[in-house]
């Protein structure tokens, strides 16, 4: 996969969702929203309680196929400020083995604000590497280079017919919104104008594939 | 039925539309109630469509309200309001029309024993149309537990003519017991007048949908008083109504109906058509059953008929008197058709009807129905388990898949037992169960309901009068500015607000609004007949000149095969090698067979463009020619390949959606809700790749399997083909396209090989494209 360039740096982005930072050795990656199945089981709807092993199964083999030494959660890690009293035992054995032994941040959300217990790695409301801004939701008035989650975004097309629809980055000059990488979390089209508002004008839709990145234009 | 009521007998009553079956289904109640008087409710009648009950209504309560009797008849329904909802437990009428799913949901209250303990009959009208189907499961376990809090009801059934009265005897009876229920037979109608619409002697080489005899039709309108024009599907009835108002010299007043319109549009159709205002109504399946309209003449059937059966209950809506015969004509809209429309012809004069196969009850269904029977109250599991096994459907459930709804109600069922402290219901003393919290039944009842709608977007006019839904699938192929037909308008797309498609009126050209999903294939016994055509030359002289002649030339440049053989045709045109493969096996498995021998071709290098079905035939365009077809039929394609296919394909998810929302692991969308984003949705796609990689035995899937075998794959077919492929094969190489070939060359809507990776293809395509288009040299 080639790297493209933000904010003065390079990145490659998988197409699970996750961004590789060479430069810091760290992979990014937004909205887990780990123990979702569970918070909504409390509900009454018994969604299958895999979603966290199957989340972080597909971030440890990521890790592992980058070589990242650090891991950069962009908030909502947890889909509840509990969810991580919740974890299986097998969801938690990956996710203390792998803060074990990498530089581990956990950004805050909205879904995990408050949250306590983690498993280990560092929280912080907001950070910035290098000159770029690491914070869950997009600012409108930031100026500088900032990468986000929040938004899931998803690129929806009818191509011949058929309906095909992959979570996608979304980037423009100085901002960056990465996909969820969360194994139960849906998506907002790409399109949708709170993520055409945030990111401003001449953004693109970032769809990677087996060995190419594809970029869409999405301008209104 | 009156000597059948008499004696106490459960009943089922087989007559031909029109001859007052519904009437005579009360009968007993109505003399019960005059010899007797009682207050509480005596007899319940379940309908289909809560349209029938109301019709129903009406033409009981002319009768009652003449003989002043004191006997309240009400309705219940969805739309039912609340207040009269609970009037009605608490003070109910003596007969309650209502529909499988309200029943469903009297049942799980607490006061439902009390509701129910004085009931008499059970009245279940349309049996056919829906014993076989998921709400068919719904009420035979409704059934069993009306028999369980009164032991003496009666059940009676009312059915159209069907091919086999005993399976549908089986059915009603309690523990299957079919000589408990009394077989009578209504006298038989008069022969319908049908006829095979040819005009000017032609019938086109390709199209399915008979448009090219509009103006005959509009001619044949004019000519009688009222008719019924049946489509296929609702975008082609919207396609019809639009050829038949072109062709509408006089201005007569015609209208559409079909299930995605309004329900006020149809409602309000429905009450021109019965008060003789409508000359002409084009419909689908929506109006197959339902309100009798006695000023019908005419019945149309545009495109093929796909089976004896439907036919006949179609044409039975024309003239509902016994003494008369209903006048149908089937305007085939191709030469296959043509011969389908034959066979559906014969067999009716031949009294024929297409069987009726029913299949073991549904799992969604099941924990819908013992949440809501814990919902009215603690239940005892081998009493409950007894009561569901007296069901029909359910006689066969063995202890173990018992338990396992037990369970998957209780936790979601999943061997990683995360959810005990979150359990729905719990086992407080061995074998003796309850719901665990109250919220348990709320949120049962807002759930509850075997219909699960393709999720939708209403399609609007700015003052907010609402003409209809789309599916989102096809609304999302939609701009600003686009033109749709919808509605019998014309109409351009202003903008999108929410789930809402705001329009307006215009007098553009437009393109058709599609809907997703399966379509109805030919039965298998049309399919033998048509078949039997084709080996048969001595049939030929009936057939119009250019159907003899299709056959006449395929005879000698091709072959034709016989009712037990599979041709298989390959060759050339303009650079690419095309194979036909003539199976009869209907739209459904062709289209799947399609898929998977496209993708084997991909494998061994034949380089497959495209194929495309319909129901006779399948037809594969590729670079390289299929010098010997049979290895790409062996049968393991269907252990290996298919199992791949299918699971993941749209058939499989969209039936584990519906089997989610029905066995309750997901919430039901409500429109309304929605809106105020009071309701959180997933993707049940995501849940199912989750389950499908942790517990691939979860008995939620093992349900979506269950349901794509029954209706949506036509495995069995598929797989008789492919069974049968290898010894029945006669392969004709010919030299530049056949006869029988052309309709299938002709067919529109091909669909691109091979599947599978496709998207990931589609996505590198339409990148390139863009690029391209807006490239500044």
């Amino acid at each position: 996969m080639v790297p493209f360039s933000f904010g003065g740096q390079d990145f490659i982005p998988s197409s699970e969702g996750a961004l590789f930072w060479p430069a810091r050795g760290a992979l990014l990656v937004a909205d887990l929203h780990l123990e979702k199945a569970s918070w909504f089981a409390r509900l009454g709807q018994m969604l299958p309680p895999y979603d966290s092993i199957a989340t972080l199964t597909a971030l440890e083999r990521e890790v592992e196929r980058t070589g990242a030494s650090a891991v950069y959660c962009l908030g909502d890690s947890f889909h509840d400020k509990f969810g991580c009293d919740r974890l299986p035992e097998q969801a938690r054995a990956i996710l203390t083995g792998l803060t074990g032994r990498l530089h581990w941040l956990w950004i805050v959300g909205n879904h995990d604000a408050g949250f306590i217990d983690h498993c280990g790695g560092e929280i912080i409301d907001e950070t910035v590497l290098d000159g770029i801004v690491l914070r869950h939701e997009a600012e409108r008035e930031e100026l500088r280079p900032e990468m986000s989650g929040h938004y899931h975004p998803k690129l929806r097309l009818n191509l011949r017919g058929r309906r095909v629809a992959r979570r996608c980055f979304v980037a423009s000059q100085s901002k960056l919104i990465l996909p969820a990488f969360g194994s139960l979390t849906g998506g907002l089209d790409a399109h949708h104008p709170e993520i055409m508002g945030k990111v401003g004008p001449g953004a693109s839709a970032l769809v990677p594939v087996s060995d190419r990145l594809l970029r869409f234009p999405i301008a209104a | 039925m009156l000597q059948a009521g008499h004696d106490g007998v459960h009943a089922l009553l087989v007559a031909a539309t029109g001859a007052g079956k519904t009437l005579s289904g009360f009968l007993p109640t109505l003399v019960d109630l005059i010899e007797a008087p009682t207050e509480g409710l005596h007899t319940l009648y379940i309908s289909p469509l809560k349209a029938l009950a109301v019709d129903v209504q009406r033409n009981l309560l002319t009768p009652i309200a003449e003989m002043d009797l004191p006997i309240r008849v009400e309705t219940r329904s969805g739309d039912t309001p609340s207040d009269r909802k609970a009037r009605q437990r608490a003070r109910p009428p003596q007969i309650l029309l209502t529909t499988p799913e309200s029943l469903s949901l009297l049942l799980s209250y607490p006061d439902s024993a009390t509701l129910f303990a004085g009931l008499k009959t059970v009245v279940v009208d349309e049996i056919h149309a829906f014993a076989r189907e998921k709400r068919g499961d719904l009420l035979a376990l409704a059934m069993a537990r009306l028999q369980t809090l009164a032991p003496g009801v009666r059940r009676v059934g009312l059915s159209a003519t069907i091919a086999d009265p005993d399976a549908y005897r089986a059915w009603l009876a309690p523990d299957g017991d079919i000589d408990a229920v009394r077989l009578v037979a209504g006298e038989p109608g008069v022969d319908p007048d049908l006829s095979i619409l040819i005009p000017e002697n032609r019938i086109p080489w390709g199209g399915h949908s008979g448009r090219h005899a509009a103006r005959q039709v509009m001619r044949l309108i004019e000519q009688h008083q009222t008719s019924l024009i049946f489509c296929n599907t609702r975008s082609l009835a919207e396609l019809i109504f639009q050829e038949l108002w072109a062709a509408n010299d006089q201005s007569l007043p015609i209208g559409v109906h079909h299930g995605s319109l309004a329900l006020e549009a149809r409602r309000k159709v429905e009450a021109a058509m019965s008060d003789g205002r409508l000359r002409a109504l084009v419909a689908t399946a929506s109006l197959d059953l339902g309100i009798d309209w006695g000023n019908v003449d005419l019945v149309c059937q545009m495109g093929a008929p796909k089976g004896s059966s439907r036919l006949l209950q179609r044409i039975g809506r024309a003239n509902h008197r016994l003494d008369e015969p209903s006048k149908g004509i089937v305007v085939p809209g191709n030469r296959f058709e043509y011969l389908e429309a034959q066979a559906a012809l014969d067999a009716i004069d031949a009294r024929e009807l297409d069987p009726d196969v029913f299949r073991p009850g549904t799992l969604d269904v099941l924990a819908q129905h013992i949440l809501g029977i814990a919902c009215a109250g603690p239940f005892v599991e081998a009493e409950l388990l007894a009561e569901v096994r007296s069901a029909a459907p359910y006689a066969g459930l063995t202890d173990e898949v018992w338990r396992r709804v037990l369970e998957f109600i209780a936790t979601g069922g999943y061997s990683l037992r995360a959810y005990d402290k979150f359990r729905r219901l719990v086992e407080e003393s061995p074998g003796h169960w309850r719901i665990t919290r109250p919220q348990v039944a709320a949120q049962h009842r807002l759930n509850a309901g075997v219909i699960v709608d393709n999720p939708m977007m209403d399609i609007r006019f700015a003052n907010g009068r609402m003409l209809g839904r789309i599916e989102e699938g096809f609304a999302s192929s939609l701009s600003i500015g686009d033109h749709i037909f919808f509605a019998g308008l014309s109409l351009e797309v202003k903008r999108f607000k929410d789930s809402d498609i705001v329009v307006a009126a215009s007098s553009k050209q437009a393109r058709l609004v599609t809907y997703g999903g399966q379509r109805m294939s030919m039965s298998t016994h049309l399919a033998d007949r048509v078949r039997a055509y084709l080996a048969n030359d001595s049939e030929w002289h009936r057939f119009p000149d250019d159907v003899r002649e299709w056959l006449e030339v395929q005879q000698r440049r091709s072959i034709l095969p016989q009712p037990d053989e599979l041709l298989v045709e390959t060759f050339p045109r303009e650079g690419r090698h095309y194979m036909c493969v003539y199976s009869f096996e209907g739209w459904n498995a062709h289209q799947s067979l399609g898929m998977l021998i496209t993708k084997r071709m991909e494998t061994a290098g034949f380089k497959p463009l495209s194929f495309v079905a319909n129901d006779y035939a399948l037809a594969i365009a590729s670079l390289e020619p299929v010098e010997d077809p049979r290895p790409l039929f062996s049968p393991d394609i269907l252990e290996h390949e298919f199992v791949e296919w299918v699971e993941q394909s749209h058939l499989l998810k969209r039936a584990f959606r519906e089997v989610a929302v029905i066995g309750g692991l997901v919430e039901r969308q409500h429109p309304g809700k929605r809106k105020t984003g009071k309701q959180v949705s997933f993707s049940t796609d995501l849940i199912y790749d989750v389950l499908r990689k942790y517990e691939p035995e979860h008995l939620l899937l093992r349900a979506a399997w269950d349901d794509a075998r029954a209706r949506m794959t036509e495995l069995g077919r598929l797989a008789r083909l492919v069974d049968r492929a290898a010894a029945t094969m006669v392969h004709v190489k010919a030299s530049r396209v056949t006869p029988m070939a052309v309709p299938l060359m002709v067919v529109i809507g091909r669909e691109a090989a091979p599947a599978g990776t496709a998207d990931e293809a589609l996505l590198v395509e339409a990148e390139a494209l863009a690029e391209e288009a807006m490239r500044v040299d």
